[in-house]
């Protein structure tokens, strides 16, 4: 088992094309570095120096990762995480 | 260019009267590949903000989750400004993630005046589209059984 990591389609050009891969970890840290490993520049498009880039929403099965810890929020093996771009902007 | 029936367009600027002076956004959902938005989806502006909107991140999930069971994209994706015209902002052009969706905006800064324009969105070009509005035809150009 695995944790599978469905993929926004702006970012699949990181997956070539796949909509969800699969990686492995303790943390969301770890799978995204895990990830990384065999999609290079993935990891820079969800993490900056401050955590989770703002307008990216990252989600453990049914829940904002930003209500479970973040970065370090404890994941398993079975577990679904879910990227979306936020959808945002405004008149300013 | 974008075509769309008449309905959804007046639910569109509907949605951003109500809301106004806060900015209203939403979604309008069509089977994949078809571009042809059909089903009308106004989110939550978690903002709540006349200057900024984003989509609560939990209902944009579920949202998703059900246009992927559904075989839908996000076709068209809609915002108002409340005191500006109906362009692309720089904040609109810097987080637009949707380059297969049409970007609908609607000013609603004049209550006498409706502006509504749609736009593509990718890599951080505007190319603003031509919008032809079906009118009274809810099938809008599907040909007859």
């Amino acid at each position: 088992m695995a944790i599978e990591v469905r993929i926004p389609t702006i970012l699949r050009t990181y997956t070539d094309g796949a909509k969800s891969v699969e990686g492995s970890g303790d943390t969301l840290a770890d799978v995204i570095a895990d990830l990384d490993s065999r999609h290079g520049g993935l990891q820079e498009r969800l993490v900056d120096d401050s955590g989770l880039r703002r307008f990216v929403n990252v989600y453990l099965n049914d829940e904002d990762v930003r209500f479970l810890g973040g970065l370090s929020a404890p994941v398993k093996d079975g577990d679904t995480i879910t990227v979306l771009p936020a959808v945002a902007g405004g008149g300013l | 260019m974008l075509t769309m029936p008449a309905a959804l367009r007046a639910a569109i600027i509907a949605h951003a009267r109500a809301d106004h002076p806060d900015e209203a956004c939403g979604v309008i959902a069509g089977p994949a590949g078809s571009d042809r938005p059909e089903r009308f989806i106004p989110m939550t502006n978690a903002e709540r903000s006349p200057t900024f909107y984003r989509f609560d991140s939990m209902e944009q999930l579920r949202v998703w989750r059900e246009m992927d069971e559904r075989d839908e994209e996000p076709v068209v994706i809609y915002h108002s400004h409340t005191a500006t015209e109906a362009y692309p902002s720089r904040t609109d052009i810097a987080y637009a993630m949707e380059p297969e969706a049409h970007y609908v905006l609607v000013s609603t800064r004049y209550c006498d005046e409706v502006e509504f324009r749609s736009f593509r969105i990718a890599d951080g070009i505007v190319t603003e589209e031509e919008v032809r509005v079906a009118e009274d035809d809810p099938a809008g150009d599907r040909v007859p059984e």
